[in-house]
C-alpha cells in the first residue's frame, strides 16, 4: 500500500467516525422495539444483586465489612463482562440476515460496525449499571468515598466491558451460526468470573490457584473497583502485584484486550460472509 | 462503449466443490447481462466475487474499471448489490433502512432523506415507509432490499434473483424499474433461474452450469445454437402415439421424443408453415387424432436443455409455488 495524502487521511478518519455513529444510532433506535431485550438484560443483574445479598450475603466472613458490600464490585464485574459478551450475539445475527454483506459491500470503513456495535453496547451497560447502582443501594451496599473516587470506578468497569466487548465482537464473527454465540460467547466467562475474587477472597483458595486469580483481568478490576467505592474490607492484597496495583493493571488488561482483540475482529471482518 | 464489468478465469473452491471452475464474463456499458443457470451453478459465488465480498482463488476481475481485489473500495464506490436474500433490519422502518444505506454511502443527511422519500415512492412502499420492516411481507422486503441497493445511483448494480419471490404484478413493475435503469445508463448484471425474464431483460445471456459459462450472446443467437423450428404435436387420447411418431418420423428425418404421459411428441424441422399443412394432412390420412399441433421456436429451456443436458430446474429442492404451477401445466397439457 502507498503512503496516504493527508487529507485523505482525515476524510477516512471522518468517515470512520460517520458510519460508526450512523451504526451506533441504528442500535440505539432498537432498544425501544425490542424492549424485551432491555427488560431481561436489567433483570438479570437486579436478580444476582438480590441472590448474592440474601443467599450468600451472610454465609462468607469478610473482615471488616459486610460481605454484601464486598460482593458490589464482583457482580458489577460480572454483569459487565457477560454484558460486553452479548456483543458477539449481535453481531452473528446480522452476519446470518446477510447486513454484514450488505455493509461490506458499502463504501464504508471496516471497523464501522464493530465500533458502532460495541459503542451502542457500551452505553447500555451505562444504564444496566445505574440499575444496578438503585437496586445495590436498595439492599445495603453503600460507598465510602469522594465523588471522584466513585466516578473512577464505574469508568474502570466501563472500560472493562468495552473491551469485553471486543472479545464478544471477534466471537461473533468466527462463530457459524447465532446459536453457537449464544454459547461460545458466554461460556468461557463462567471460568474467568468465578475463577476471581469477584466472590470469595483470593486467600480462601489453593495457593497454585491464587496466582492465576491474581492475574486474572477481572480481579484487577474488581480489587480497583472496591478500592474505589471503598468496599475492600481488609481483604488484603499483599504478596499479589497484580492487586497491589489494581488500577493500572485493570486498565492495562483492558486496552490490551481492546487493541488485541479490535485488531482480530476488524480482520476476521474484512472476510466475514454469511456462508 | 466502454467494458462494467470484466472477469477472466474466476476460481473459487470450497473443499472439494469448485463453485467457479475458471468463469470468464464481460458486460458493456448500460447493458444487461442475464446469469441464467440452476441451483448451484454459481451465479451467487460469481456475485460475491464481483461485488467484492469474497476473494477469488485465482483469476481476476475488474468493475467500473476497478481491481475488485486490487481497489475493493474503489468499486464499493461504484456499485448497488442485492443479494440473493433480503438483507434489511427489521428493527427499522423502511425508510430508516435506506437512510442510514445513504448515510453509509456518505450522501449527507438530506440527501438521504431525499433518496429514501424517492425510492419508497418508486417501489411502491410509501404506505409502509414507517412501519418496521419486521412486519413487510417476503415481496416488500424484496422491494426494499432492491430499493436499498439502488440508494447512491450506482453506475453498476448487480442483482441476485431480483424477482424471486415476487408476485407476477410486482416482477412486471421490478422489469420496467430495471428497462428505465438501463436506459439512463446503469450497468446490470442479474442472476436468474427464469429463462422467460433472461430472455425478456438480458442484451446478453451467459448460460451458467458448474462454475462455467458454457453458452453466451443474444436470446437469439442462443435459440439460434439449439437449431430451427420444432413440431409441437399432441395427439388425442385413444389416438396410437406409435403411429403418430411414424408420422412425424417421415416429416423430420429423425424420430421425434415422445412424452407417453402428455402424449406429446416433439420433431425438429426445417420447412417453414408448409411443413405445418403437410402434417395435418399426413396425420390425418393415418387416422391420427389432433389436439394441438403448432410450430414452435426453440425456448430458452431448451437451449438450457440442450446445452446442459438436463432442464433449467433439475436441480430444484423446494420448488415455488411458480414453479409447481409449471409443472401442474406441463402434466395436463
Ligand atoms: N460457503 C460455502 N461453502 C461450501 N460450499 C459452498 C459455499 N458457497 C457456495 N458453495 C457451493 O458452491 C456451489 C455454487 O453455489 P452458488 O451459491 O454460487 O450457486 P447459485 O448458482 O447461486 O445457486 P442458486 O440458484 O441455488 O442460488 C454450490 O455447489 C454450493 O454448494
Ligand atoms: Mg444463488
Amino acid at each position: 500500500m502507498t503512503l496516504l495524502a493527508p487529507e485523505k487521511v482525515s476524510s477516512r478518519l471522518s468517515h470512520a467516525v460517520n458510519d460508526s455513529l450512523v451504526l451506533t444510532m441504528r442500535h440505539l433506535r432498537h432498544i425501544p422495539r425490542i424492549p424485551e431485550l432491555l427488560v431481561f438484560s436489567i433483570v438479570q443483574p437486579i436478580m444476582f444483586v438480590l441472590l448474592f445479598a440474601f443467599v450468600f450475603g451472610g454465609a462468607i466472613q469478610v473482615a471488616g465489612g459486610g460481605y454484601r458490600s464486598y460482593l458490589m464490585a464482583g457482580i458489577f464485574a460480572q454483569t459487565v463482562a457477560f454484558n460486553g459478551a452479548s456483543t458477539g450475539v449481535g453481531l452473528a445475527e446480522d452476519m446470518a440476515k446477510g447486513l454484514i454483506d450488505r455493509f461490506r459491500s458499502l463504501p464504508m470503513a471496516r471497523s464501522a460496525v464493530l465500533a458502532g456495535r460495541t459503542l451502542s453496547d457500551l452505553l447500555r451497560t451505562v444504564l444496566i449499571l445505574i440499575v444496578m447502582s438503585v437496586c445495590g443501594l436498595a439492599v445495603g451496599w453503600r460507598t465510602h468515598t469522594s465523588a471522584l473516587s466513585i466516578t473512577g470506578g464505574f469508568l474502570l468497569l466501563l472500560l472493562f466491558g468495552f473491551a469485553m466487548s471486543w472479545i464478544g465482537a471477534w466471537i461473533g464473527l468466527i462463530v457459524p451460526s447465532t446459536e453457537v454465540a449464544n454459547t461460545a460467547g458466554f461460556i468461557w466467562l463462567f471460568p474467568l468470573t468465578f475463577m476471581s475474587n469477584a466472590f470469595v477472597p483470593i486467600q480462601t483458595m489453593p495457593s497454585w490457584l491464587q496466582t492465576v486469580v491474581a492475574w486474572n483481568p477481572i480481579s484487577a478490576t474488581v480489587q480497583a473497583v472496591r478500592t474505589a467505592f471503598g468496599n475492600t474490607g481488609v481483604a488484603p492484597t499483599r504478596g499479589f502485584w497484580p492487586l497491589e496495583h489494581a488500577a493500572v493493571v485493570s486498565v492495562g488488561w483492558s486496552i490490551v484486550l481492546i487493541v488485541g482483540f479490535g485488531v482480530l475482529a476488524v480482520r476476521r471482518y474484512r472476510t466475514a460472509s454469511s456462508r | 462503449m466502454g467494458v462494467a464489468i470484466r472477469a477472466e478465469g474466476l476460481v473459487k473452491r470450497y473443499g472439494s466443490v469448485v463453485a467457479l471452475d475458471g468463469m470468464s464474463l464481460q458486460v458493456e456499458e448500460a447493458t444487461v447481462l442475464g446469469l441464467l443457470g440452476p441451483n448451484g451453478a454459481g451465479k451467487t459465488t460469481a456475485v460475491r466475487v464481483l461485488t467484492t465480498l469474497l476473494d477469488p482463488d485465482s483469476g481476476t476481475a475488474e468493475v467500473a474499471g476497478f481491481d475488485v481485489r486490487r481497489h475493493p473500495d474503489e468499486v464499493r464506490r461504484r456499485i448497488g448489490l442485492s443479494g440473493q436474500y433480503a438483507a434489511i433490519d427489521e428493527y427499522l422502518t423502511g425508510r430508516e433502512n435506506l437512510q442510514m444505506v445513504g448515510r453509509l454511502y456518505h450522501l449527507g443527511k438530506a440527501h438521504s432523506r431525499e433518496r429514501a422519500a424517492e425510492l419508497l415512492e418508486r417501489f411502491d412502499l410509501v404506505d409502509a415507509g414507517d412501519r418496521i420492516a419486521k412486519t413487510y411481507s417476503g415481496g416488500m422486503r424484496r422491494r426494499l432490499d432492491l430499493a436499498a441497493s439502488l440508494v447512491a445511483s450506482p453506475p453498476v448494480l448487480f442483482l441476485d434473483e431480483p424477482t424471486t419471490g415476487l408476485d407476477p404484478r410486482s416482477r412486471l413493475g421490478m422489469w420496467d424499474v430495471i428497462s428505465g435503469l438501463v436506459r439512463d445508463g446503469t450497468t446490470v448484471l442479474l442472476t436468474t433461474q427464469y429463462l422467460e425474464e433472461a430472455d425478456r431483460l438480458a442484451d446478453t445471456i451467459a448460460v451458467v452450469d458448474h462454475g462455467r459459462v458454457i453458452a453466451s450472446g443474444t436470446a437469439d443467437e442462443l435459440k439460434s445454437q439449439v437449431g430451427g423450428d420444432r413440431l409441437d404435436l399432441v395427439v388425442t387420447a385413444g389416438s396410437p402415439l406409435e403411429t403418430a411418431a411414424a408420422v412425424l418420423s417421415a416429416i423430420c428425418g429423425v424420430a421425434p421424443t415422445v412424452d407417453q404421459h402428455s402424449r406429446r411428441l416433439l420433431g425438429p424441422v426445417a420447412g417453414g408453415a408448409g411443413t405445418l399443412i403437410e402434417a395435418i394432412r399426413l396425420l390425418d390420412e393415418a387416422g391420427v387424432g389432433i389436439d394441438d399441433l403448432a410450430l414452435r421456436r426453440p425456448s430458452l429451456d431448451d437451449v438450457f436443455l440442450s446445452l446442459t443436458g438436463h432442464h433449467s430446474e433439475d436441480e430444484t429442492v423446494a420448488p415455488t409455488s411458480r414453479r409447481q404451477r409449471r409443472q401442474a401445466e406441463r402434466s395436463t397439457s
